[in-house]
């Protein structure tokens, strides 16, 4: 449906075009969405727990975590309110070197991120490995700031960045997808920009 | 051809059915959907706006309006000028113009009467809005949880909703207003002229009669970051705050 009036010129420019998803458009800023105030996060209280069912696996504090290899990716990540924003530069721990650190193969089934903050999210475990999603400790080459989820945060760029978990405690192994906060809340289980998986009705 | 049947489009055709200039930057447009819809007080809609060419544009606006107000929906639209949606409905939209919508969402930032109070509200610039469907909501149905609203605004002409808001004030039926100005004097004895700062959200809390059960913050992301340290300074743990970011 044509909107009467609506002639915007803000289209992205076409060598571009074929990077925005659906209904998405381009943000220079960073903007920031959670649910709650920002955590205050000291490194020295700082853990991560990965855990399969109830039984936790490995626990690292944050000397331990850092001293995990490190690695760099840089990425369009989409917001669900609309927003793409280009070339994020992250670095940080890849879910493939937290396993292997953890002695285990990448189980089937699906992951729950948890957050110090009491967020959650799930993901498929296959969305998590093979290259595809780290838990970053740098933005820009410095420290995660804390409203973008430092001092480390989930990164799953190819799903909506609510799938990104800000201030990630722990990833938690399940054999069923477990709907997670905002997926408790109406958004979508799974959260593809590219087919627009938004809301829980999304197909 | 497949033999399912297709899944109903979530998005549908509103009508706008009345504007109203609030504020100097802000003006409100009642939308007639089509497929009435029932909300709760706090969530919100996306508005998808699409060009000749195909292109389009969608943004979240929160309702202002109580779910008792009737099927027209009412959202308060704060004109950016270097925006791209805002601007639309300043300049361009009219009663009568169709616009697509979806809702509605959000699932957290809501209030309902049964979650009973006390509840402190803290709303900076057109952050006010989806908190206005909560205290519309709270007068509507007649509820007693007391409730406080810090309201921030530049000035006093920028405080939307302010006659409305201060009549439910005046009523002093346990809804508290609190106006605070940051680029003007106050004007009611009770009020500031300041940024939201802890001493400001103690003296608020003190208003209500005991702790709040729950504290709702909205605005823009410096103001909700900044709000919603005032608020665990004065003593509010983290877990009862929620927060509505407008993003930048
Ligand atoms: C849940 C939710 C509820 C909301 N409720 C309300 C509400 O009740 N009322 C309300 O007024 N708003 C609300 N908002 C904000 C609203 O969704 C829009 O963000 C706002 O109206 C601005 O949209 P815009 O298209 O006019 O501006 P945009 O085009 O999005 O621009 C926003 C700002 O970013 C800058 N900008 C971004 N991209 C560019 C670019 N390419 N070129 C130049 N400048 C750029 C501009 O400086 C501009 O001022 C809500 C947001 C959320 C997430």
């Amino acid at each position: 449906m044509v909107t009467r009036g609506f002639f915007s010129g803000r289209r992205p420019p076409s060598d571009t075009d074929a990077r925005i998803p659906p209904g998405q458009y381009l943000e220079q800023g960073f903007p920031v969405l959670s649910a709650g105030p920002t955590p205050r996060l000291r490194t020295e209280d700082w853990s991560f727990t990965l855990k399969h069912g109830p039984k936790p696996i490995k626990k690292w504090n944050w000397a331990e975590f850092n001293a995990l290899p490190q690695n760099k990716m840089t990425r369009d990540i989409h917001c669900v309110t609309a927003w793409t924003k280009f070339n994020t530069p992250w670095q940080g721990v890849l879910i493939d070197d937290i396993l292997a650190d953890a002695g285990i193969e990448p189980p089937t089934g699906f992951t729950l991120a948890h957050s110090f903050d009491g967020y959650s999210t799930n993901v498929p475990t296959k969305d998590l490995v093979t290259g595809k999603a780290m838990v970053a400790l740098f933005y820009e080459g410095k420290p995660i700031a804390p409203d973008h989820g430092g001092p480390a945060r989930l990164l799953v760029p190819h799903l909506y960045f609510w799938k990104s978990a800000k201030w990630v405690n722990g990833l938690q192994f399940t054999e069923r997808d477990e709907p997670g906060f905002w997926e408790l809340r109406g958004y979508h289980m799974y959260g593809d920009p590219w087919r627009e998986q938004r809301y829980s009705s999304d197909s | 051809m497949s033999a399912e049947p297709q899944p109903q489009s979530p998005w549908q055709t509103a009508t706008i059915s009345r504007v109203e200039k609030r504020t100097p930057r802000v003006t409100s447009f009642w939308f007639q959907p089509s497929r009435p819809f029932t909300h709760l007080a706090g969530q919100h809609v996306d508005v998808r706006l699409t060009a000749p060419d195909g292109y389009q544009a969608r943004r979240s606006y929160s309702i202002a309006s109580a779910p008792e107000a009737g099927a027209a929906i009412e959202l308060a639209i704060e004109r950016l000028d270097d925006g791209e949606v805002s601007p639309f409905f300043h300049d361009v939209a009219e009663v009568g113009d169709e616009i697509e919508l979806r809702g509605p969402l959000g699932g957290h930032f809501i209030w309902e009467v049964s979650d009973g109070g006390p509840i402190l509200l803290v709303g900076g610039g057109s952050g006010v809005v989806p908190l206005m469907a909560m205290v519309r909501h709270r007068t509507l149905q007649r509820s007693a949880a007391p409730v406080a609203l810090v309201f921030s605004a530049r000035t006093w002409d920028e405080v939307i909703f302010r006659d409305e808001l201060i009549g439910l004030d005046n009523r002093r039926d346990g809804f508290d207003l609190v106006l605070t100005l940051t680029r003007e004097q106050a004007r009611r004895p009770s009020d500031y002229s300041r940024r939201i700062d802890a001493h400001m959200m103690v003296q608020a809390m003190e208003r209500l009669p005991k702790a709040p059960r729950l504290a709702y913050v909205c605005g823009s992301n410096a103001f909700v970051s900044a709000a919603a340290e005032a608020i665990i300074d004065a003593g509010v743990p983290a877990a009862l705050i929620r927060t509505e970011r407008y993003g930048v």
